[in-house]
């Protein structure tokens, strides 16, 4: 296979030649997903070497499981979700925890009774398309997400950042479509508050209303 | 709506898949509040900068070890293919 066809080829032609046992496909599709992958790696984990680790693992297990790969969800999300969790695993290790279930440790807070109100409430200073030109705001992006729990910050990373749907980012993490909503939505608020506090206009800012409460 | 009902609709609203009933509402709502536009408006901005951030590149070290790693390991799945 050349290279020009190979990177024509969809995902799943990609995978299915490498189910057949053919490497050069499989290369092909790693070539096109590490650099996705790493990067999620590195926004969960915030270290080179265990983003490194992580993503290896992600690419050696994805190789030994193809075969139990049957295209029910994108070869995308399959690779996120093998990688999310190798990602876990490291924290879990970090913290020194036994195996918690993601959904177990944090189910009674997931409802939208103590959503944290908006404070700091300010039109931002400059323009997102202004401020991503600039290399402080990687930073401020990067710490924000950083003071974020694990919880909020994978369903924020693999729904905003990923781009993967509600659904799929439910399926990977193995959460409920309505805990993801939430965490989402915590997540956004908090880095929406965050995010102000740096950028907004204090000369703009405006009261929180009375009727939140 | 209240502002608060406001917040649980936030998502549905920003990513534009809130029921058309409500969203009449929400935009009822937020005509009249101030703040609440205003948050609307910085929770866009949040993940429109999110959005843009670009990926971390491989260190070229890595991506030749990873390469490497995954050929050895096909290699000893696949041992007919090498003949």
């Amino acid at each position: 296979m050349t290279d020009r066809l190979a990177s024509e080829l969809s995902d799943a032609d990609l995978v299915l030649r490498a189910k057949s046992g053919e490497l050069d496909p499989f290369e092909t599709v790693t070539s096109r997903h590490e650099r996705r992958i790493y990067s999620l790696a590195m926004r969960i984990l915030r270290h080179q070497q265990d983003a490194e680790d992580a993503t290896q693992q992600t690419f050696l297990s994805a190789l030994e499981n193809l075969d139990s790969f049957r295209g029910e969800a994108s070869f995308q999300t399959w690779l996120l979700r093998i990688a999310t969790h190798a990602a876990l695993k490291t924290i879990r290790k970090r913290e020194g925890l036994k195996t918690v279930s993601l959904e177990e440790a944090t189910e009674p807070e997931d409802s939208y009774d103590d959503i944290q109100h908006p404070k700091f409430i300010a039109d931002w200073r400059q323009s997102p398309e202004h401020l991503v030109e600039k290399r402080e705001t990687q930073r401020l992006l990067d710490d924000a997400l950083a003071r974020l729990d694990d919880k909020h910050r994978l369903v924020f990373l693999l729904r905003d950042v990923e781009g993967l749907s509600i659904k799929e980012t439910a399926q990977v993490l193995g959460l409920t479509q309505a805990n993801t909503k939430v965490r989402l939505l915590r997540a956004r608020l908090q880095l929406r508050e965050q995010l102000t506090e740096a950028l907004g206009d204090p000369a703009t800012r405006v009261e929180a209303p009375v009727h939140y409460h | 709506m209240k502002c608060e009902e406001l917040l649980k609709q936030l998502n549905e609203y920003v990513d534009g898949t809130i029921e058309p009933g409500i969203c009449e509402k929400f935009e009822e709502h937020m005509a009249g509040c101030n703040p609440c536009q205003v948050v609307v408006d910085n929770i866009r901005k949040t993940i429109t900068l999110y959005k843009a951030g670009k990926p971390y590149e491989l260190p070229l070290k890595f991506r030749r070890t990873l390469h490497e790693t995954l050929r050895a390991r096909w290699k000893q799945k696949h041992p007919q293919k090498d003949l």
